[in-house]
């Protein structure tokens, strides 16, 4: 027994996967050769399961400005912001998605997952409250335990349930900070934003949209749920991230709150880590130049999306409730998501095996996440290794194999 | 706060306030687990009744509705056995801070 020992219960449930032959945290790629294929055991296979969502990561431009700022800055900040200084290209960064949002002030973090812990930890204190949704990400969960404030957990996408609970806290001092995500990771299902800001403006709360999966993704200009749903005013704070859409590393928060600076004395997960690299930097203002600059990227991205999704639905997969980039089909157990998952490896597809604790409502499920850089003729094979793994587990039915043989 | 833990440990070492709520709590994990409990005082919530991370939670919930209170985060954490947690639903709603 080892200190370690305290976490058996996960060494079980990895070994159980183990026994399939599966082993979905140790997936080694030989080589990676664009934003949707790459080389496993010496097989050419269609990444499938990446975020990312407008396949920049070998965008030209983008390398070309990240090479020319290594070059010219060196390959790393060494230390904080707060430590040794701020470059030009941070200052850059910030101005440019302020100005992408429309706000008049953004701050930017080394990953996503720090800009949730910092924004969380020092928005809310002790005798705030923090409204979480249940199917938040781990990020949010972290985030809430940093700081000191109290956090009360509402029904996933429920908006009454919100309610009800900023309704109990009437009378009680503190402010509440509600937090919700533009497209959840798991799912690929939205928040019903219009009706969570109805609820912020009836309470008096403030509003934190996390989007994570939809920058670049939703909205007119690709700013993402609240965008779509047309209440960015209602949102006070946008917290997103660089590593799905702009195809690099890093976070960021947006907001109009006259004290945002703020932020930047008081967020420990922004003062007390290195900053991004130059090369960082400069290939995501690019990227999200780019972004902006080219609308079609966001329209083929919805193209495949909606391909994959209405394809695996016409096989008789159950997927989530809408057509996002984000497509997840659940399994009826987690041993046959295991042996569907490492048998779509083996035919050249790569996608992600999602199992509990990491998933809501307890499901197994195979996650996949379309590209814009996908071709139709990707999204077909993709499919078409779907309905013969699916044939071979006996997984459709016999109405459905004849849909899937169509495919 | 000790006066209203100490008087949460007397409702629940006899009284029949006491007994009400615990029948109530035994009905609201028939409801999510659907079987019938068996619940005493020391029932441990996640070790006796073989409950995972997302029965608690769905639990918690209905405690949650059934009461009409939220039960914070920390406070759950904090939650063991069925006295732990009639000690938190009255501790809230009494609207002791917690």
């Amino acid at each position: 027994m080892t200190i370690l020992a305290k976490h058996a219960a996960y060494r079980h449930a990895y070994d159980a996967l183990l026994a399939h032959g599966v082993d979905p945290l140790n997936v080694k790629f030989d080589a990676v050769l664009s934003p949707t294929e790459g080389v496993l055991n010496g097989q050419t296979t269609i990444l499938l399961g990446t975020n990312n969502y407008l396949g920049l990561t070998f965008d030209h431009d983008c390398i070309e400005k990240a090479v020319e700022a290594t070059r010219s800055q060196g390959t790393g900040t060494t230390g904080s912001r707060v430590a040794n200084g701020t470059y030009g290209g941070h200052a850059q960064l910030e101005a440019e998605i302020a100005d992408f949002y429309g706000r008049k002030q953004a701050m930017v973090f080394s990953t996503g997952y720090q800009a949730n812990l910092g924004v969380l930890s020092s928005l809310v204190g002790r005798g705030d409250h923090l409204m979480l949704d249940a199917d938040s990400h781990a990020s949010i969960y972290d985030g809430s335990r940093l700081g000191m404030a109290e956090v009360i957990r509402f029904r996933h996408n429920n908006p009454d349930d919100l309610y009800k609970r900023l309704r109990r806290l009437e009378g009680m001092p503190g402010d509440r900070l509600i937090v919700v995500e533009g497209i959840y990771s798991m799912l690929g299902d939205t928040a019903p934003l219009k009706e969570f800001a109805h609820v912020k403006r009836e309470t008096g709360a403030y509003l934190l949209v996390d989007e994570a999966h939809s920058l670049g993704v939703l909205g007119e200009t690709g700013r993402g749920l609240a965008e779509q749903a047309g209440v960015e005013e209602d949102v006070d704070f946008i917290v997103g991230t660089f590593s799905k859409s702009l195809g690099s590393v890093g976070g960021f928060c947006v907001s109009d709150n006259p004290d945002f600076d703020l932020l930047k004395i008081v967020c420990r997960p922004y003062m007390f880590t290195a900053s991004l690299p130059p090369g960082v930097i400069a290939s995501t203002i690019q990227a999200l130049r780019t972004l902006r600059a080219e609308p079609r990227l966001r329209h083929d991205l919805m193209r495949n999306a909606t391909r994959l999704y209405d394809g695996l639905g016409a096989m008789g997969f159950q997927t989530g409730p809408e057509a996002n980039p984000i497509v997840a089909v659940t399994m009826p157990n987690q041993e046959m998501a295991a042996v569907f998952w490492k048998m779509l490896l083996e035919s050249g597809l790569y996608i992600n095996l999602a199992i509990p604790p990491a998933t809501p409502t307890n499901a197994s499920l195979l996650r996949l996440s379309v590209s814009a850089a996908h071709s139709v003729q990707q999204i077909d094979r993709a499919l078409e290794i779907f309905a013969d793994v699916g044939r071979k587990l006996g997984f459709l039915s016999s109405d459905r194999r004849r849909a899937a043989g169509a495919v | 706060m000790r006066q209203n833990h100490q008087l949460a440990l007397v409702e629940t070492n006899g009284g029949g306030a006491s007994s009400a709520m615990r029948d109530e709590i035994a009905a609201i994990f028939e409801q999510v687990l659907g079987r019938p409990v068996s619940l005493s005082d020391d029932t441990n919530i996640v070790e006796d009744l073989g409950m995972d991370s997302l029965g608690v939670m769905n639990f918690v919930m209905g405690i949650e509705d059934f009461y009409d209170l939220s039960i914070p985060l920390d406070r759950v954490a904090q939650i063991q056995t069925v006295a732990d947690l009639m000690r938190a639903v009255e501790d809230l709603k009494s609207g002791k801070a917690v």
